[in-house]
């Protein structure tokens, strides 16, 4: 790989491009928009998590307005399906239902009310049959499958002789960890719009993470060539892997109406339909059997993982594996067994979210550690700091981390920050100690983990995701690719890359709107990849273009540059043309402009390449998992009302390695917000079903941080650069859901002495923990062992 | 001033008169009979603060007011914050300091802080914690929101 170019623009914190819009109110989100004649559809619901349907009747709907139309799993034009890793998930349900929430029927009508009105008028009758609604039920058996367990996906990671390792070991901790559904709650909703087109073709514009998968989902379903669906971006008010998965079902379901009734149509849910009917996170349990050393070593791990799927397989697969491929955390282990099994239950699919499996593997992996420092009498610094990896270590795969490995530093710098081990034991005598007297009682918890960038294993060279460059009739040089920008900020961390580049200034680049008539399939923007892995390859294509502007300028007849035969070193900067000298030659602007002038406009494509070394076999889960790992340590301190266990959070200390910050400001963003995410998915946000229904379906019971909820945080960010990703960047979008929750875990423990063992930690949570016993052993708190290496 | 054929009040400083069912949510009334679609729905009952605009100079969330309770009082909207092309200083803290990421939340909260800054110009971490009491933000952790504020006070900014 060549390498970066010499940064001006990258480590940067401009104004976002898309600031100005979205400050003032003009940026246009999809339910700002209106297209003539539009009419507006709206979904008919499974009330049953199980049930055969027996008839499906519109009279009452058409009655009261007769414009109605309505489509069933009987009138679809194509395969009955939303095509992503499996091909399991009905458009509509046909003869049976598998969750509340499942479409049924869409009916469309010219207002939002009336189409809302017709739904509530279609009658649907079922017959409930029996389902596996939790995954206590899923582990005894799933009665859609003749009562055996009902496996979506499974992965298995096998190294070292683990029995070996447990029979070494001088203690054996086991620990066993649950985590519940995640709602995205991106602020906008879903939404779609569908316009048909004359030609047979329709277009699809909406909020949507991943333009391809749009297009690919609904050319299957609607049996078009892919080419007959343009799929068009517009901005998009969050995502956090919501995005990623369901805009295709919503797709879908706005294109089958809009080519019925031949017009526009208009979809966009409520809030609570959001809720009920769009992919969550996936609720977990995991089981871990460590083997330790008397010095707190790791010598032998044996975890299994289990995921709960939902109705549909939609992205299981992948999410398990990056879920078992974390679950052992950022520790060497010289034996480790994972085993990961995905279970399907009458629910909502479960999908993509933020950390994508990582989260919940990786809460279990930092109890875990807590539960192996309390057995030894170890700090909760020091049992990491023993045991995280350093560069030489190896991975449960096998792959051997030769660079960018960050853990030691973030602890270091963590504790450096927060004097974390000297005060995490003052808290600890505080609570043996401790007067009965109601006052608040304070915490202190941490975490430390790790994320692996971009694709899991090969999936980047499958994709071989092209890029293009062009420099266009304006001399101006567009960057073609379908990244979305939904908050993240994409547009400008790709705006910046390009310019080092190609050797322009920000200003020079325009990033084209992802629109699958104008931008190439570049990959869906997902899984942290689009600095790092897209990143890269625009890096690659923008050194093309300028190696040819700068040969027109150098030999051709037409070049406005007069630089000598002897001249053999040019290079762009900043706009300028420079010789070996630094002298300027002259400007990009002008070259480009001739350059046009003669031979057109120029595109430049680039697809992905592995860098040398990266293998990955998906058969036995051996070799490189990921390219690149980012690596975080995250402190919390709080604050927790003794009577009511109410948990106040009052500071966050984020140490994040980036490996490049290409945007600073950012950047930090990222790491701030999916923090706050990750807090609220530790002690705040809950589903509780009822008969298979979630019972916390609006914002009123889905209960989200808010601002009087929220630590101060001090964020740091750590630049170890991977000569894998652009810039040295690894991605930083999902690795901050990953620690918050243990984190804070931690710190109620340290606090409460409560040992909470699954998520969110809600006062009635942790009541019944400390009911159940769950709490740290009197004597161990009360002696509080200071740690060996630890202050005494 | 309200006769049979509608609802009077003022719009960004300019008279309007609305003739739709006294019981419009105002959020839909400025969104799409208005068309000023900056007011966002995040929820549509109260616990979101997207839809939030000013009624006589103090934060609403739109979605819970019906048209009849505005006729003859102010009503201010995201859109009305920019003046002749030049943004307020706090929507220029918002762009520069990382105030604003999808911006799905974005509008709601200015308003609201607009409302805020307008009585307290120097408002400490608590006193804005507490005036966004009800405005969610799913994508900046709210940090960068607090920062942006800071930013506008004396002494703030040197990053
Ligand atoms: S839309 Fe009005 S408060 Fe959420
Ligand atoms: S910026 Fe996305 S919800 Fe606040």
């Amino acid at each position: 790989m060549t390498q970066p170019p010499r940064p001006r623009e990258v480590g940067q914190s401009r104004p976002r491009i898309d600031g100005r819009d979205k400050v003032t109110g003009a940026a246009r989100y999809v339910d700002d928009l209106n297209v003539p004649g539009m009419w507006h559809g709206a979904t008919v619901r499974s009330p049953h998590p199980a049930a055969r349907i027996d008839s499906i009747d519109f009279s009452r709907a058409r009655q009261a307005d007769p414009e109605v139309a309505a489509i069933t799993a009987a009138d679809l034009p194509g395969p009955n399906v939303v095509k992503l890793i499996a091909e399991d998930w009905p458009i509509l349900a046909a003869e049976e239902v598998h969750h509340v929430g499942e479409a049924v029927a869409i009916v469309v009508a010219p207002t939002r009310e009336r189409a809302r009105a017709a739904a509530d008028r279609v009658d649907v009758t079922y017959t409930e049959v029996p389902g596996a609604l939790t995954l206590d039920d899923a582990l005894r058996g799933d009665p859609r499958v003749g009562g055996q367990v009902n496996v979506l996906a499974s992965s298995n990671i096998d190294w070292g002789d683990v029995d070996q390792g447990l029979a070494d070991a001088d203690h054996i901790v086991e620990g066993e960890y649950e985590t519940g559904w995640q709602e995205h709650i991106y602020i906008e909703p879903q939404g779609m719009i569908a316009i048909p087109q004359d030609d047979g073709s329709v277009e699809i514009v909406g909020s949507m993470q991943c333009p391809y998968y749009v297009q690919h989902a609904l050319a299957h379903a609607l049996s078009l060539e892919p080419d007959m669906v343009r799929v068009r971006h517009v901005a998009t008010g969050g995502g956090f892997g919501g995005k990623e998965d369901f805009p295709d079902m919503l797709g879908a379901h706005a294109a089958l109406l809009a080519r019925k009734i031949k017009r526009p149509v208009k979809i966009v849910y409520d809030r609570h339909e959001d809720i009920v009917a769009t992919t969550k996170r996936h609720p977990s349990r995991v089981r871990i059997r460590t083997g330790v050393a008397a010095d707190g070593r790791l010598l032998a791990q044996d975890i299994e993982v289990v995921l709960d799927g939902g109705a549909y397989i939609t992205l299981s697969p992948v999410v398990l594996s990056r879920a078992v491929i974390h679950a052992a955390g950022p520790y060497a282990c010289p034996n480790v067994r994972i085993q990961g099994r995905v279970l399907a239950t009458n629910t909502v699919p479960n999908g993509a979210f933020r950390g994508f499996g990582a989260p919940q593997s990786q809460f279990a992996a930092e109890r875990q550690m807590d539960r192996i420092g309390r057995r030894l009498g170890i700090d909760p610094y020091t049992i990491r700091e023993r045991n995280a990896y350093r560069v030489g270590d190896t991975t449960p795969t096998g792959q051997v981390l030769k660079e960018s490995v960050s853990a030691i530093e973030c602890l270091q710098e963590a504790e450096t920050r927060t004097r974390f081990r000297e005060r995490w034991q003052q808290f600890e005598n505080a609570r043996a100690n401790a007067p009965d007297d109601g006052r608040p009682v304070r915490g202190l918890g941490l975490s430390l983990v790790w994320h692996g960038s971009g694709f899991t294993g090969n999936g980047e060279q499958r994709m071989n995701s092209p890029v293009t460059i062009r420099l266009n009739e304006a001399g101006a040089v567009e960057v073609r690719v379908a990244a979305t920008e939904f908050g993240q900020g994409t547009t400008m961390v790709l705006q910046q890359m390009v310019a080092d580049a190609v050797g322009v200034t920000a200003a020079d680049i325009v990033v084209v709107n992802p629109d699958t008539v104008e931008v190439p399939d570049s990959g869906p923007t997902v899984a942290s990849r689009t600095v790092m892995v897209v990143g890269g390859i625009l890096v690659r294509a923008g050194k093309g273009l300028a190696d040819q502007l700068m040969q027109f300028a150098k030999s051709d007849a037409a070049s406005p540059i007069d630089c000598g035969p002897e001249t053999n070193e040019l290079e762009l900067k900043a706009g300028q043309l420079l010789d070996e000298s630094g002298a300027v030659l002259g400007s990009f602007s002008d070259i480009a402009a001739a350059y046009v002038a003669s031979y057109g406009t120029l595109d430049i494509t680039e697809r992905f390449e592995a860098m040398p070394g990266i293998e990955f076999d998906e058969e036995t889960y051996r070799g490189a998992a990921y390219s690149a790992y980012g690596w975080a340590c995250d402190i919390i301190e709080l604050e927790v009302d003794p009577d009511t266990l109410a948990v106040s959070l009052t500071d966050a200390t984020l140490v994040y390695d980036v490996g490049k910050a290409i945007h600073p400001a950012m950047c930090r963003g990222q790491v701030e917000g999916g923090t706050l995410q990750a807090l609220g998915y530790g002690f705040m946000e809950e589903i509780k079903l009822k008969d298979g229904a979630y019972m916390n379906d609006r914002l009123a019971t889905y209960i989200i941080p808010t601002i009087r909820d929220t630590p101060d945080m001090d964020t740091v960010l750590i630049e170890n650069p991977t000569p894998s990703g652009a810039f040295g960047a690894k991605g930083v979008g999902e690795i901050p859901m990953d620690g918050g929750a243990p984190a804070v875990l931690s710190a109620i423990e340290n606090a409460t002495g409560i040992v909470a063992a699954g998520i969110p930690a809600t006062p009635e949570r942790l009541f019944s923990d400390r009911m159940a016993g769950r709490v740290v052993s009197n004597d161990r708190a009360g002696s509080a062992k200071p740690a060996e290496g630890g202050p005494a | 001033m309200t006769g049979k054929g509608g609802i009077s009040f003022s719009l960004n400083g300019k008279a309007v008169k609305v003739d739709l069912d006294p019981m419009s949510r105002l959020l839909d009334v400025v969104r799409e009979h208005c068309e000023l679609p900056g007011s966002k729905e995040g929820c549509g009952e109260g616990e979101c603060g997207a839809c939030a605009v000013l009624l006589d100079d103090e934060p609403v969330c739109s979605c819970l007011v019906p048209l009849i309770q505005v006729r003859g009082r102010t009503v201010r909207t995201i859109e009305d914050l920019e003046t002749g092309g030049v943004l307020d200083p706090i929507q220029e803290a918002f762009v520069e300091a990382g105030g604003v990421q999808c911006g799905a939340c974005t509008p709601g909260i200015l308003i609201t802080l607009r409302a805020l800054l307008d009585r307290n110009p120097a408002p400490n971490r608590t006193e804005v914690r507490e005036a966004l009491g009800g405005n969610l933000c799913r994508c900046t952790g709210y940090e960068g929101i607090l920062r942006s504020v800071e930013a506008l006070l004396p002494g703030g900014d040197e990053s």
